[in-house]
């Protein structure tokens, strides 16, 4: 596999320690690379379960997106709120949710985070602030932006941060809620995960202005950072999440970043909007994990052996996950009509088929 | 640790797929993430991505070839390692694949299924017609049925005043109060043991009736005619013949007058009484009339042989016995065949009017309609007549519409003007 | 009992709940400074203060969005649309997340949110200003829709829909706004969801209605007593949940039905009902039920062409007398 075995080619050649240059500690960085480890094979499992049938419907993989998962959720407290699309099972992993609730999600079982009512795009942990997995595109900012406002309502001082793909900035509820949390200075980050495009379409060809300027009109302080390296936005949004905490207001971020799959399990890769060229180039040159390592490898922190270690383990939990997830039952017939409601009023009929009522 | 290759889904649609290319050959290095071939999907060509490291030992899908998703078609492996038991499995999904390949969630166990149709109800068996052509439904509200029922009131014989003769509650309440208080037929209950239908096999009649009525209606060319009647005078003659035989304790009936009407118009009208066979035509002297008869289960048709010889008081005794065994499912088979002309009677069901269906090879039948007081206008002016309407069905090919009319003209005369029949 | 109009009752109930409740709070256009478009907010700006009453700008998806994330996260929003006619615009929001948050969440995030506003036509808005929306929101499993005629029935129900822990689209009326009506002064005077108030008694015929046709049903019903006619008037105040036992009470009572409301005829709420009864309550039925509905087209503003489309009580009474087969 590319990740582990391919010799590293980069040569440091000043004597510039990265890790002390981002503040991140050298146990830190090795916390960092085994979870974009973890991720990226979790992701492969995922492709390989949804190829055999095991997973259905929509799966958007997160395959290269790793280092700007890591380094944006990493800096975050634990009563700190994540709100994302639907390229989202890493996502809340990295925010707490165990992996075989997320793979039995995933495979529609009656352990997975949403009780398998939801899938791939609903992953919901309210014990860990993950706040789903939301499948309408844009959708997700308001209902962030309303997560922000319970924070400055109740006088608390976490933060949220939500995620959105390019495309979401051109849907009118992006900019309704940028304006009013700008407005009313809500501890929000909005955080574009820029892969460049949206599904097929490049975001050059649907956008006259570039990313970092979607929320100037806003009034809302935007940046933009390279989210295949993770230390950056690892410093980047510790340093970000500081600011808002402290009562700054909103932060706009383009987070810069490449998949190496296709938009969904019925993409492909390469070869129709996306020259394989690029994709091979940036898997090349461009992957998170082996950026990272080249460092880790420069700076002495860790070895081959060491990083085969961690993929094995990587690998071992993934599939963990996988067997985790098969053996767990389906939901049972007696839950389809759980939950519609959170509240089964004393008087009236809220069921209209006929099969609903209990 | 060998690695299997399988005919992946591509598509969320994909069954199966083609194999385009392979883009590495067998003994080629293979790392994780490498393209390794292109399949051809129901939508799409689509790369197969490799999900191991190795060498390609084997390939078992050559260019071209088709396979189901979940088919093994490679195996990457170290080179050292004894790849000799993993197949080539085309067609089958791998076993841990085939659990989940089927539809995710089972079907909650639905409730009872709430109804059943009905078990076809038993006519009420009164008088000797059945229905032969259109089904005799009634138009009641759901209420006015439930009512009716309840009353024990026929609903067959209450009279609508709802739009288009519809049955309601005010009509059964009426009926109930002016005593038409008849058996009501078994009503069609809805079964509520969560059967969902029942079938009833066809009986060998019903099986006869279908293949023969079939065989009418399909080639036959047909045609109707319909003649309103004043009935007051056949009233009259059957109030009359009745007080004659009372004291034989017998009784004619509206019926049997039509009966012996017919007959006497058919003799003078012989190209009425006649049949249509394979390349001629067969006309006869004698009139012997099949007359419908509702039976359990269906119909039958008992003849009345030389009706235009015989007397009403005879006609009158024939019918009533052949219905009656008829009932019984005790007709001898020349009572029922070799008739020239058929009559149906569904007056007494309160049907106005209806066209029948010809039994072949007859070429005419005739549908008759119930008496009703009808405002009609004699000499300008506006009177309540009892008026009955009969609709004969005539096979074109023996019946030209001037000669059926004609036909009905003659009865018409006779049952308006009784004693014609005595010509 | 007091006497008070709709408006007041609503702000009663409005106010009664931020006070009990500090987690309540009202977002929408207008709804703080202005003291509401139909000032059924005023005053309470100046008791509980800007982040509770909150002016927002003209982005129903955005804040309607943005009161959902909150009730995510735990609060308890009132929302306002100025009218439910504005009300498309966020309607992803109301049906794609709050309706579908719990279930697709298997539990996790209760949506106790309300979307309140005026719905259906007032005088004269022409045809954008003038929709009935309930059926919009009633289609969706995970929303409740309340429906209050009265004023006594406003402060009742929407009380209880603030404390009800699903979604609820609660539907008010311009027209009813400065209706009159007895509140009882009960301290907390609720009526809960999914209980049809009988608002006239007659074993005749029976007018089911909601909203604003209430009134339109009880002209009718007065109508037909002149002569001699007496019908229920049966206001199902909830749509969802549905007060079936009072609709299938009134059905045996009367055995014929007309069914009333101010939106369209294809797939309206009477569409629905209809399809109950005739499903649940075939045999007492002596004729088919009837609906009176606004015309099946946009709404004009000529004020003949309006009259001719919305329902009046001359309908209702013809409508009556078709199924009485008079």
């Amino acid at each position: 596999m590319a990740e582990t075995k391919t010799k590293s080619k980069k040569k440091s050649t000043k004597k510039v320690d990265v890790f002390k240059e981002h503040g991140v500690s050298p146990e830190l960085a090795l916390d960092m690379i085994r979870n974009m480890l973890l991720y990226r094979r979790f992701e492969e499992k995922v492709e390989e379960a949804y190829a055999i049938g095991k997973i259905g419907g929509f799966c958007h993989l997160h395959i290269g997106q790793e280092g700007a998962c890591v380094g944006s959720i990493k800096p975050l407290r634990d009563d700190d709120y994540v709100m994302s699309a639907y390229r989202e099972h890493t996502q809340a992993i990295a925010k707490g949710v165990e992996p075989n609730a997320v793979m039995a999600e995933l495979y529609g079982r009656a352990d997975g985070a949403s009780g398998g009512k939801g899938g791939s795009m609903h992953i919901f942990n309210a014990a860990t602030r993950f706040m789903g997995g939301h499948g309408i595109v844009g959708g997700q900012v308001p209902l962030a932006t309303g997560i922000a406002w319970k924070i400055k309502y109740r006088k608390e001082d976490s933060v949220v941060i939500v995620y959105m793909g390019d495309a979401a900035v051109n849907q009118g509820g992006f900019h309704e809620a940028l304006n009013m949390a700008a407005v009313w200075e809500l501890p929000a980050i909005y955080v574009v995960e820029n892969n460049g495009y949206g599904m097929g379409t490049a975001f050059s060809r649907v956008s006259k202005t570039d990313m970092a300027s979607k929320a100037v009109p806003h009034g809302i302080p935007s940046s933009s950072v390279d989210g295949q390296d993770v230390l950056a936005t690892y410093a980047h949004f510790r340093d970000l999440a500081e600011e808002v905490r402290g009562g700054g207001g909103p932060r706009f971020v383009d987070l810069k970043t490449y998949r190496f799959r296709g938009h969904s399990m019925s993409d492909p890769v390469s070869g129709t909007y996306r020259p394989t060229a690029e994709v091979e180039k940036k898997k090349e040159e461009n992957d998170p994990i082996t950026i990272l390592r080249d460092h880790l490898f420069a700076a002495g922190h860790m070895d081959q052996e060491g990083l085969e270690a961690m993929d094995a383990e990587a690998r071992q939990i993934s599939q963990g996950a996988a067997d985790f997830a098969e053996a767990s039952p389906l939901p049972d017939p007696s839950q389809l009509y759980a939950n519609v409601w959170a509240e089964i009023n004393a008087n009236g009929r809220l069921f209209f088929d006929g099969r609903g009522e209990e | 640790m060998a690695t299997k290759v399988y005919m992946e889904a591509l598509s969320p649609t994909m069954e199966e797929g083609q194999l385009v290319q392979w883009l590495k050959a067998e003994g080629d290095e293979i790392r994780n993430g490498d393209v390794i071939a292109e399949i051809e999907t129901d939508k799409a060509t689509m790369e197969l991505i490799a999900r191991g490291d190795g060498i390609l030992r084997k390939i078992f899908l050559d260019a071209g070839g088709v396979a189901e998703v979940g088919a093994v078609i490679g195996v990457i492996a170290p080179a050292d390692e004894d790849t000799s038991g993993i197949q080539g499995a085309s067609g089958s999904a791998s076993p841990a694949a085939e659990a989940s390949a089927e539809p995710a969630v089972a079907a909650p166990a639905p409730a009872a299924a709430p109804v059943a149709p009905a078990a076809t109800p038993a006519p009420p068996a009164q008088e000797a017609v059945a229905p032969v052509a259109t089904s005799g439904r009634v138009k009641a509200s759901p209420l006015a049925k439930r009512l009716a029922e309840e009353m024990g009131v026929d609903i067959a014989r209450v009279s609508g005043s709802g739009p288009g003769g519809r049955i309601v509650k005010r009509d059964v309440e009426a009926a109930k109060s002016s005593g038409i208080a008849a058996p009501v037929a078994a009503p069609a209950t809805w079964a509520s043991d969560g059967v969902e239908f029942e079938d009833i096999p066809v009986s060998q009649m019903r099986k006869t009736i279908a293949k023969r009525l079939v065989t009418s209606i399909g080639p036959v060319p047909t045609f109707y005619l319909t003649m309103d009647i004043d009935m007051g005078r056949v009233m009259e003659a059957r109030k009359s013949i009745n007080g004659m035989l009372e004291k034989d304790g017998m009784k004619i009936s509206i019926n049997d007058i039509v009966l012996k009407a017919t007959a006497a118009a058919l003799r003078q009208h012989p190209n009425c009484n006649a049949q249509w066979h394979d390349g001629f035509i067969r006309r006869y002297n004698s009139v012997h009339l099949a007359v419908a008869v509702a039976i359990e289960d269906g119909l039958i048709t008992p003849v009345v042989r030389n009706a235009h010889a015989k007397g009403l008081v005879q006609i009158s005794t024939e019918v009533r016995e052949l219905a009656g065994r008829a009932r019984e499912k005790k007709l001898q088979a020349e009572e029922y065949t070799g008739s020239t002309f058929s009559i149906s009677n569904l007056g007494m069901f309160g049907i106005h009017e209806f066209t029948a269906i010809i039994n072949p090879p007859e070429a005419g039948i005739l549908a008759v309609g119930g008496i009703e007081d009808t405002p009609v206008v004699v000499d300008g002016q506006v009177m309540v007549r009892p008026r009955m309407r009969i609709t004969m069905s005539c096979d074109h090919r023996v019946i030209d519409g001037a000669q059926g009319s004609r036909f009905l003209q003659t009865l018409k005369g006779m049952l308006e003007e009784p004693t014609a029949i005595l010509l | 009992m007091a006497i008070l109009t709709y408006r007041d009752a609503l702000n009663e109930a409005l106010r009664e709940e931020m006070v009990r409740d500090p987690d309540v709070f009202m977002m929408g256009e207008e709804v703080a400074q202005y003291d509401g478009a139909y000032k059924v907010s005023k005053g309470l700006l100046e008791e509980f203060g800007d982040m509770r009453m909150v002016d927002s700008p003209i982005s129903e998806l955005g804040f309607t969005g943005l009161c959902v994330g909150a009730a995510m996260a735990g609060l308890r929003p009132v929302v306002e649309f100025m009218t439910f006619n504005f009300a498309f615009l966020a309607i992803d929001q109301v049906i794609n997340s709050a309706a579908k948050m719990h279930y697709m969440s298997e539990g996790q995030f209760p949506m106790p949110l309300v979307f309140r506003g005026p719905t259906g036509a007032a005088l004269q808005l022409s045809a954008q200003h003038s929709q009935a929306c309930e059926t919009y929101y009633s289609h969706a499993p995970g929303c409740k829709v309340v429906t209050p005629a009265t004023p006594a029935d406003a402060k009742g129900l929407l009380k209880a829909s603030i404390r009800d822990e699903d979604p609820v689209a609660f539907m008010e009326g311009e027209l009813l706004y400065n209706l009159k009506g007895e509140v009882p002064e009960d301290d907390d005077f609720i009526i809960p969801l999914g209980v049809a108030d009988l608002k006239h008694e007659g074993g005749d015929v029976s007018i089911i209605t909601h909203g604003k046709m209430v009134h339109v049903a009880l002209q009718a019903a007065g109508n037909l007593e002149k002569d001699g006619i007496h019908a229920d008037v049966l206001d199902l105040r909830t749509i969802r949940p549905l007060d079936m036992d009072a609709i299938l009470a009134t059905v045996a009572k009367t055995n014929r039905v007309v069914y009333l409301e101010e939106g369209w005829p294809y797939a309206g709420t009477g569409a629905q009902i209809v399809s109950m009864i005739q499903e649940e309550a075939f045999d007492h039925l002596d004729a088919p039920i009837l609906r009176v509905t606004q015309a099946d087209i946009p709404m004009p503003y000529a004020k003949n062409l309006e009259n001719l489309a919305k329902p009046n009580a001359d309908r209702v009474v013809a409508a009556c007398l078709k199924v009485l087969y008079r």
